[in-house]
């Protein structure tokens, strides 16, 4: 039995989001299976069906040097925007 | 019964008994994809056995629930063929789905042709499921294809695919279970 992955397609022009995976002997049976878990109640547009063999896993990032600043954490942005809004006289949008 | 409620009862009758022994094999299926898959498949004959008894049952006065479940079991049309319980022989229930699916196809498609729109619409949107049910029986045909079981089991049922007027031994004891909780009975609260 092979394991594909499903990702499936909510709405046309949407990115495709991984769904779950069927076992399957092979390609056309899943198909059929991935058609019948993800696909039946209208719930996808599109389906992609990949053998898990075929999905490339990256799953290490080294970061010996802890380059933080390479990171987006290192910027609050929360605080200056606020600044920013008081000094425009601007309220966020939640408060308007 | 009139020519139409008489070609069609045949066909209801077939995809309701099927349908139903095909779910037998919901929770007991070889692995659980084809678990859902198969069961998915018996739902949809179901689905098409209740679409098709409403037809017949808009001409008859009747219901399409008092077709299937409330007539005596001589009155049932079915091929001898959809009325074998096969579970737990997986070899002779592919068999079976794959000669069915083929003869199903022929039948679908002279129902579209029909000069009665709403046998011809009906036919179109069951022949919009059947194509999945037909894709599933030819993947496993192809599979299957080579293995002696698979050959003898389509040897075997190929015969009675069009064996009708005559139950199967089989039949009285699925007309129980099918008709056991049927609505009409006498202080049912369902």
């Amino acid at each position: 039995m092979i394991v594909y992955e499903v990702f499936r397609q909510e709405r046309k022009g949407q990115a495709f989001a991984h769904a779950g995976s069927v076992g399957a002997p092979d390609s056309s049976f899943a198909e059929a299976y991935a058609r019948e878990q993800y696909g039946r109640r209208g719930e996808s547009v599109a389906l992609w069906v990949v053998p898990r063999d075929a999905v490339l896993e990256i799953d290490e990032f080294v970061d010996e040097l802890q380059k933080n600043y390479h990171r987006v954490d290192g910027y609050p942005l929360k605080e200056k925007l606020k600044e920013a809004r008081e000094r425009a006289g601007t309220a966020a949008p939640s408060d308007r | 019964m009139s020519e139409r409620a008489q070609l069609l009862l045949p066909i209801a009758d077939d995809e309701l008994v099927l349908g139903w022994r095909n779910s037998e094999w919901t929770g007991i299926a070889p692995f659980l994809e084809e678990d859902v898959a198969f069961s998915s498949i018996a739902q949809n004959e179901i689905g098409h056995a209740r679409a098709l008894y409403q037809l017949v049952a808009d001409e008859l006065g009747t219901t399409a629930d008092e077709l299937a479940f409330d007539r005596a079991p001589e009155e049932y049309r079915c091929s001898q063929f959809a009325q074998l319980r096969l579970v737990p022989d997986w070899a002779r229930t592919i068999a079976r789905h794959y000669l069915y699916e083929t003869a199903d196809a022929k039948r679908i498609e002279a129902l579209k042709a029909s000069d009665d729109p709403e046998i011809a619409g009906l036919a179109a949107k069951i022949e919009r499921e059947e194509a999945y049910h037909r894709m599933h029986a030819e993947m496993w045909f192809e599979r299957l294809k080579d293995e002696p079981r698979f050959v003898d089991a389509l040897e075997e049922l190929r015969p009675l695919v069009d064996v009708r007027g005559e139950l199967a031994a089989d039949f009285a004891e699925l007309w129980e279970e099918m008709t056991m909780v049927r609505r009409s009975v006498v202080g049912a609260t369902w």
